[in-house]
């Protein structure tokens, strides 16, 4: 069974229809890069598959585990085990990022039938994650994302994503705003956290990511569908060519 | 219809969790306000003939009075003459000796709040004067308070056993000609509480009075006046719910705090009085005359407040810092939901030598509640070197909401140094959905953001108190998104 399956989804935002039509399925273990230019709905897919509901589903089936979970609430899918690390990782003044992380582990743990997480296991286990991602120590008490520079942002996403544990992990754009030592600080998180267990849908605009989190499969993303799927050459010859040829074809 | 227009929907809707209503046989004056109403609240008291004249000059004064209209809130004019200005419980010639005398009935109301007062003195050590209606019926810890000279009554009381003390303090802070509302407390106020800290004295626990407004069309007027003499220090608590009327009940407090040499008081309010329903109707009008004076040198208050009840509040907790070196502080949450309106602020008068205040407030406005932040900074030309710092955050929930700010700036000195902040977030659907992705549930989203938001005044309250106003929210703000 395919951990997470898309078929013909279709979804509009205010009367605009954004996706028309993406069929995507993603096996555990495997590595799946979503490519495209700005504005082509790359950033509207990761949403719906989190439950965002801002968007409406006009047409189409999303299956995580073989389950339809298009009715589902954000927060069950996260308990789930789906997990976005978003584009723009939102500010919560006056909570602090291990209040906020141990809050969203419980409440994970909670669904599993499981006990709450020993206070000092929590704090090890935070501790030892925030060293994977090279994330200073000082920001676990900070508030979450409050007055961080735009690389601990996103280093904060990839060190909530190795707390976590999710199944799927969707990563919206995770390399923008990164500097070379950045990313690849970033990319080692992703990459210790590679098994077989977990499937990565890694969604960006530029090759150089894909550099350091080599995919097993890459999409061409454009006008709202999927208009090509290659290897991870097709990355690279994206970077040659550029998207200008899928976006005449789709227009 | 998203799923968070429905939370609104289901939050502007929601019941008062504290709306039950306690019969009791009210002793009760008719309703209407003249000289003879005056002098019957005087008598039912047995007041001295000081203090009666001083509410007739108060009363007097008040004819003479317009109704303020320049606050940002709208309501229909106030019938004073159909306000019924006196109500006390029954046994008022037999009054409960201890704790275990109290009406059980009373007793129960408390409990159904959640503040048994047995249970609060054990595992608090809160020494509680449980106003209910307009006379106490419980003061503790009396004895110990007094082994330290500290004095912690009622108004009426201490106007019996200290009349010097009450004489010389009272209205030297808000005199009785201050205001509309406050020169009719100080005509018809019935009581309130008396906090006397002698010289050097810290006091030993925290003070605490839940007031409750039980009684059908009755207006309440407390009157509180706390001293606290030189080097000494007291925190004070004020709590608060009322059952669920249909008729709006006018709250005029006047609260007057005297700080002198080297004093520190802290006074700490949480309010939770009925709002009103969903239309607006019903729900406490709390028009509210709060002030310090910082009359010695290197003395210091400091108000904090956590403010979720009443239809419409009126209220700016004010200080000033009369003594050189002295400082004020105000930290305020307050949340208008539903068709609640609020203009409430603080005012900081700086008269003294390095004179320093700190505003922090933050507005929380949901539903169809309209926000005003009101706040005066005042330096004196005497105020060398006085410094202030406001910040003054509001957040949005839903888009029918509103919130307003309006600081007046009124600098004399030119080695004054002030500062202020003012941010309006709005709770995003993208805050929640970035908690709910992580797992966390709706509910708990907004509590955590919105507990982060007013986490700079929450520190400032007393541990347990904290603790209630953090539940206060919770359960104010229950499914309540935008």
């Amino acid at each position: 069974m395919a951990l997470l399956e898309i078929r013909n989804l279709h979804v509009s935002v205010e009367g605009t229809e954004v996706l028309k039509g993406v069929d995507l399925t993603l096996d555990s273990g495997k590595v799946h890069a979503i490519m495209g230019p700005n504005g082509g709905g790359k950033s509207t897919l990761a949403k719906v598959l989190v439950g965002d509901e801002a968007y409406e589903i006009t047409e189409g089936e999303i299956l995580y585990e073989g389950e339809d979970i298009l009715e589902l609430p954000p927060e069950e899918r996260a308990r789930m085990g789906i997990f976005l690390g978003f584009q723009y990782p939102v500010e919560i003044p006056g909570v602090s990022n291990t209040y906020f992380l141990k809050a969203a582990v419980n409440a994970i743990r909670k669904h599993h039938g499981q006990d709450e997480m020993d206070a000092m296991d929590f704090l090890q286990l935070v501790k030892e994650r925030a060293k994977r991602v090279k994330l200073d120590e000082s920001l676990l008490q900070r508030p979450v994302n409050d007055g961080f520079s735009g690389g601990e942002k996103k280093r904060n996403e990839i060190f909530h994503m190795s707390v976590l544990e999710p199944k799927l992990c969707i990563l919206d754009e995770t390399d923008s705003g990164l500097d070379i030592d950045a990313l690849r600080i970033v990319s080692d998180g992703v990459n210790a956290m590679r098994s077989e267990e977990r499937g990565f849908l890694v969604i960006t605009h530029y090759q150089r990511l894909l550099d350091y989190i080599v995919p097993d499969v890459v999409h061409v993303f454009v006008d709202g569908r999927i208009v090509k799927t290659g290897d991870k050459e097709l990355a690279k010859q994206l970077e040659v060519d550029g998207y200008a040829a899928f976006e005449e074809a789709a227009a | 219809m998203s799923a968070s227009t429905e939370t609104i929907e289901r939050f502007t809707q929601q019941g008062y969790d504290a709306g039950f209503f306690t019969d009791i046989e009210q002793d009760r004056a008719e309703p209407g306000l003249s000289e003879d109403t005056i002098r019957f609240i005087s008598a039912k008291k047995n007041e001295p003939e000081w203090l009666l004249e001083w509410r007739l000059e108060a009363y007097r004064n008040w004819l003479n009075m317009p109704e303020p209209d320049w606050q940002y809130v709208h309501y229909d004019p106030i019938d004073f003459q159909a306000i019924c200005y006196y109500a006390a419980p029954k046994r008022d010639e037999d009054r409960p000796q201890s704790l275990d005398d109290i009406d059980p009935e009373i007793r129960e109301t408390y409990e159904k709040l959640g503040i048994p007062l047995h249970e609060q003195e054990m595992l608090a050590g809160v020494a509680v004067d449980a106003v209910f209606d307009s006379v106490s019926v419980a003061t503790s810890y009396k004895e110990k308070l007094a082994e330290q000279g500290v004095i912690f009554c009622s108004m009426s009381e201490a106007v019996h056993d200290h009349p010097e003390l009450v004489r010389k303090y009272l209205g030297t802070v808000v005199p009785p000609g201050d205001n509309f509302f406050a020169a009719l407390n100080s005509a018809v106020f019935t009581d309130g509480s008396f906090v006397f800290i002698p010289k050097g004295v810290r006091c030993p626990m925290e003070l605490s009075t839940y007031f409750r407004i039980n009684a059908a069309n009755t207006g309440q007027f407390e009157r509180t006046l706390i001293i606290a003499e030189d080097s000494s220090y007291v925190s004070y608590l004020e709590g608060c719910t009322a059952p669920m009327r249909d008729e709006n009940q006018l709250h005029a407090a006047v609260v007057e705090l005297v700080a002198l040499d080297d004093a520190e008081i802290k006074y700490s309010t949480v309010q939770n009085w009925y709002p009103g329903n969903k239309e607006g109707k019903g729900g406490i009008y709390n028009f509210v005359t709060k002030r310090g004076v910082c009359a010695g040198d290197r003395s210091k208050i400091s108000w904090t407040q956590v403010e979720t009840g009443s239809a419409i509040t009126w209220k700016y907790p004010s200080v000033v810092m009369r003594g050189d070196d002295s400082v004020g502080e105000f930290y305020s949450v307050a949340v208008s939901r539903m068709r609640q309106q609020a203009d409430t602020g603080t005012k900081m008068i700086h008269l003294g030598k390095n004179t320093r205040s700190t505003i922090v407030s933050k507005g929380i406005s949901a539903g169809q509640g309209q926000q005003v932040y009101r706040g005066l900074v005042r330096i004196a030309p005497t105020a060398e070197n006085a410094r202030n710092y406001s910040q003054c955050d509001s957040m949005l929930m839903g888009s029918e909401c509103g919130a307003h700010t309006f600081p007046y700036l009124d600098v004399n000195n030119s080695t004054a140094q002030l500062e202020h902040e003012a941010t309006t977030s709005k709770i995003g659907e993208d805050q929640l959905l970035y908690c709910m992705s992580r797992g966390i549930s709706q509910e708990d989203a907004i509590s955590l953001i919105v507990n982060g938001f007013c986490k700079e005044v929450f520190r400032e309250l007393p541990m347990e108190f904290a603790v209630e106003a953090q539940k206060l929210l919770e359960i104010t703000l229950e499914d309540s998104v935008g």
